[in-house]
């Protein structure tokens, strides 16, 4: 599904990515974790094609395409789905609105009849009832003044809604409770039925308690250093990263 | 109504959007001012002799004047003599059904996604459309005739209602109040008359859509709106115009009068043809609009949403004279390519307890340029007075300009006056975001900014916000990338 080649990327002219490679296949869940500033949001970003980074080198195939040729909305069309660090605040736009303007967009480019509010409130209904999330965040403007956590659960209802054939979660967890954690566990949990696949980008160790990871990955300076399974989240956790940079530093 | 239907959507497909020159044999005074032209002016519309020499006073003190070159706009010296003052169709056409107006005309309203029979068949809006000079078509006057309100253009008002007209025309904007005004005064040609009587409220929005249409012909409108004792109204303006490369000139007089207890709500959508991406041609929109609230506990609300015109210059004003009366003005303005904007409100508090609201959003795109200028002045006799000012500023890219110039003056010290402002840009991150969602470029800016903009548009009548959320999302096209 998403074949990642020596993929190298700066941003204000310093290089962050330094020939990175991944294969992901239909299904699988990858997890990526490394110390800060490692590139694991860079990563994340220039996946879902922000303008800010900038490929300098390498490939990204994804279902066969030249991925770093798509807008970035082109992406979404295709199935690619970033849940950001740190949503943006959009003031004055509710979030029902902007929930099904995003559905109907996507649905759109990919010659689907586009829902109608009674149809939409349904499907939207469901999810909100699927990731036990209250009906309140829907009638307010989209991330404004919503909380830390609320936000990442806005988030992964954006996520449950437009059911990506790639989620990439970019740090999801950061500042969250262990029920929001939770929350967040369970929306990608259903979302993995076989074909779709996940990214999740972490600093810690406690989500893959609860999203296990077919593979895990450590990135250290804009490369993947080791790979293994699940339990590589767990010796990371154990031993911190310093191991990994002694390893590379000699 | 099928073929006129085609016929819409045929020009629909169309490349331009509002700017057509339509084909109607028109009847013209020749070009520049003076006394004579006056004359000839007044005697087409065979006025009364009072309101003739009320223009000539106007004429003989514009004369005194000179240009206002203070607002924070820049175009050269527009040539008087090269103006045809006046300009009418010269057939009349009477109109038995809607498939005998201008199919541009409707293709126009379609675009704006309403239609004028849309219009009157769901919503049941009286439209009174102004072609030109001279108005072509008045719809719903025997509804509203049964409640006694009266709703015409103003020649008709003259005609018919000289008394009214003379008590209040020129009472709340005095033809020696600004240049423009002057000239308003002098030349105006038409526009449209409101009567509400005492203690009613009007069951309708009472619209009326101006188009200027004669090549090189300016455009001098006069409105004046009597809202009595205990009455309410809303009132809803909304300006489309041809595709043009010189630039024109429009100077409209606004009145809005409202006595005790009355209430009047004025709408705008101005969408006059800003000139091309180069900033040739366009619209030069200096408008003076101006309402008192003369009686007691009244209150005027003026809403507008400015996306057209090369250059506007304009800033609705309420004098709260009434104690207790209340004034609101919520404004969004657009500038994009080359256009420039400069326009506020002025609320004048002298009578006690009055108290304003002004809600302005600039949005600045291309080499716009937006400035809000605005005055709140409390009277010595205002006592306990209270103003809330907010003025918002957006800038797309980072070639165009936001000016903000509040002016408080403040007399009477048990008032209370706030005033807040912010100015932002749209985040590349607001973008990237809406883009990720699966948003297009285009859509995910027009998104923002109707965000932005929200609290004014909910001031609107239902079907002007979404013609004004359409018309944002249409004057931004090319903002970005």
């Amino acid at each position: 599904m998403l074949k990642v080649s020596h993929l190298q990327a700066r941003v204000d002219g310093k290089m962050i990515l330094n020939g990175l490679d991944l294969e992901v296949k239909a299904g699988e869940v990858h997890a990526i974790m490394g110390p800060n500033g490692s590139g694991k949001s860079t990563f994340a970003n220039v996946l879902a094609g922000h303008e800010a980074f900038e490929v300098t080198g390498g490939t990204v195939e994804f279902d066969g395409k030249n991925l770093l040729e798509m807008e970035p909305e082109e992406r979404a069309w295709a199935g690619i789905f970033l849940a950001f660090q740190y949503p943006v605040e959009i003031p004055g736009v509710g979030n029902t609105y902007f929930l099904r303007m995003a559905l109907n967009s996507i649905r759109k480019a990919r010659g689907q009849e586009e829902l109608d509010s009674v149809a939409f409130m349904k499907v939207l209904r469901e999810k909100v009832k699927l990731l036990k999330l209250r009906d309140d965040l829907l009638k307010r403007p989209l991330n404004e003044g919503f909380s830390g956590g609320e936000k990442k659960r806005n988030e992964i209802l954006q996520m449950a809604l437009l059911e990506p054939k790639l989620a990439i979660l970019d740090e999801t967890d950061s500042g969250l409770d262990i029920d929001a954690l939770k929350i967040v566990a369970d929306g990608v949990n259903t979302l993995r039925d076989g074909t779709r696949s996940v990214i999740v980008v972490t600093h810690y160790q406690r989500l893959l308690d609860y999203i296990v990871p077919d593979y895990t990955h450590v990135l250290y300076k804009g490369k993947i250093v080791k790979s293994g399974g699940k339990e590589l989240a767990l010796e990371l956790e154990e031993k911190g990263y310093g191991w990994i940079q002694e390893s590379h530093a000699a | 109504m099928t073929s006129s239907t085609e016929t819409i959507h045929e020009l629909a497909n169309q490349k331009y959007k509002y700017g057509f020159v339509t084909d109607i044999e028109t009847d013209s005074v020749p070009a520049g001012l003076s006394e004579d032209i006056i004359r000839l002016i007044s005697a087409k519309k065979q006025e009364p002799e009072w309101l003739l020499e009320w223009r000539l006073k106007a004429y003989r003190h514009w004369r005194t004047m000179v240009e206002p070159r203070w607002p924070k706009v820049d175009y050269p010296s527009i040539d008087f003599d090269q103006i045809v003052y006046y300009s009418a169709p010269k057939q009349r056409p009477k109109l038995d059904s809607l498939d005998e107006v201008d199919p541009e005309l409707l293709k126009t309203f379609e675009k704006l996604g309403i239609p004028l029979e849309e219009q009157k068949r769901l919503t049941g809006v009286a439209v009174d459309v102004v072609f030109d000079s001279v108005s072509v078509a008045t719809s719903f006057k025997d509804k509203l005739g049964e409640l006694g309100v009266i709703f015409c253009s103003m020649s008709e008002a003259v005609r018919e209602h000289p008394e009214l007209v003379r008590k209040y025309l020129g009472t709340v904007v005095p033809y020696t109040d600004n240049f423009y005004a002057a000239l308003n005064s002098a030349v105006f040609s038409d526009g449209s008359f409101c009567y509400i009587p005492k203690g009613v409220r009007c069951p309708m929005e009472l619209s009326t859509y101006f188009r200027i249409n004669a090549a090189g012909t300016g455009q001098f409108e006069r409105t004046l709106l009597v809202a009595e004792d205990s009455s309410y109204v809303s009132y809803l303006e909304g300006c489309t115009a041809p595709q043009r490369d010189e630039n024109q000139l429009h100077a409209a007089v606004v009145e809005l009068i409202a006595l005790d207890n009355a209430q009047i709500k004025y709408s705008t959508v101005q969408n006059w043809y800003p000139g091309n991406e180069e900033g040739k041609g366009g619209i030069y929109n200096f408008v003076t609009k101006r309402g008192i609230c003369a009686g007691v506990n009244s209150k005027i609300s003026w809403t507008q949403v400015e996306t057209g015109s090369a250059i506007t210059w304009k800033y609705p004003s309420c004098v709260l004279k009434g104690d207790g009366s209340v004034g609101e003005f919520y404004s969004v303005a657009l500038t994009n390519h080359f256009q420039q904007a400069d326009t506020g409100t002025k609320m004048i508090h002298l009578g006690k307890n009055t108290s304003s609201t002004i809600v302005s959003k600039g949005i600045s795109a291309g080499k716009g340029q937006n400035t809000y200028r605005g005055l709140v002045r409390i009277a010595k006799s205002a006592t306990h007075a209270r103003n809330y000012t907010q003025c918002d500023s957006m800038l797309i890219g980072d070639r165009c300009g936001a000016h903000t110039f509040p002016y408080i003056e403040v007399n009477n010290n048990s008032s209370q006056v706030e005033h807040e402002a912010t100015t932002s840009k749209i985040g590349e991150d607001q973008l990237f975001y809406c883009r990720q969602r699966g948003l297009s470029e285009e859509d995910a800016v027009s998104l923002i900014v109707n965000g932005f903009c929200k609290e004014v548009f909910r001031e609107l009548p239902m079907e002007f916000a979404v013609e004004a959320q359409k018309l944002l999302g249409i004057s931004l096209e090319g903002s970005v990338g």
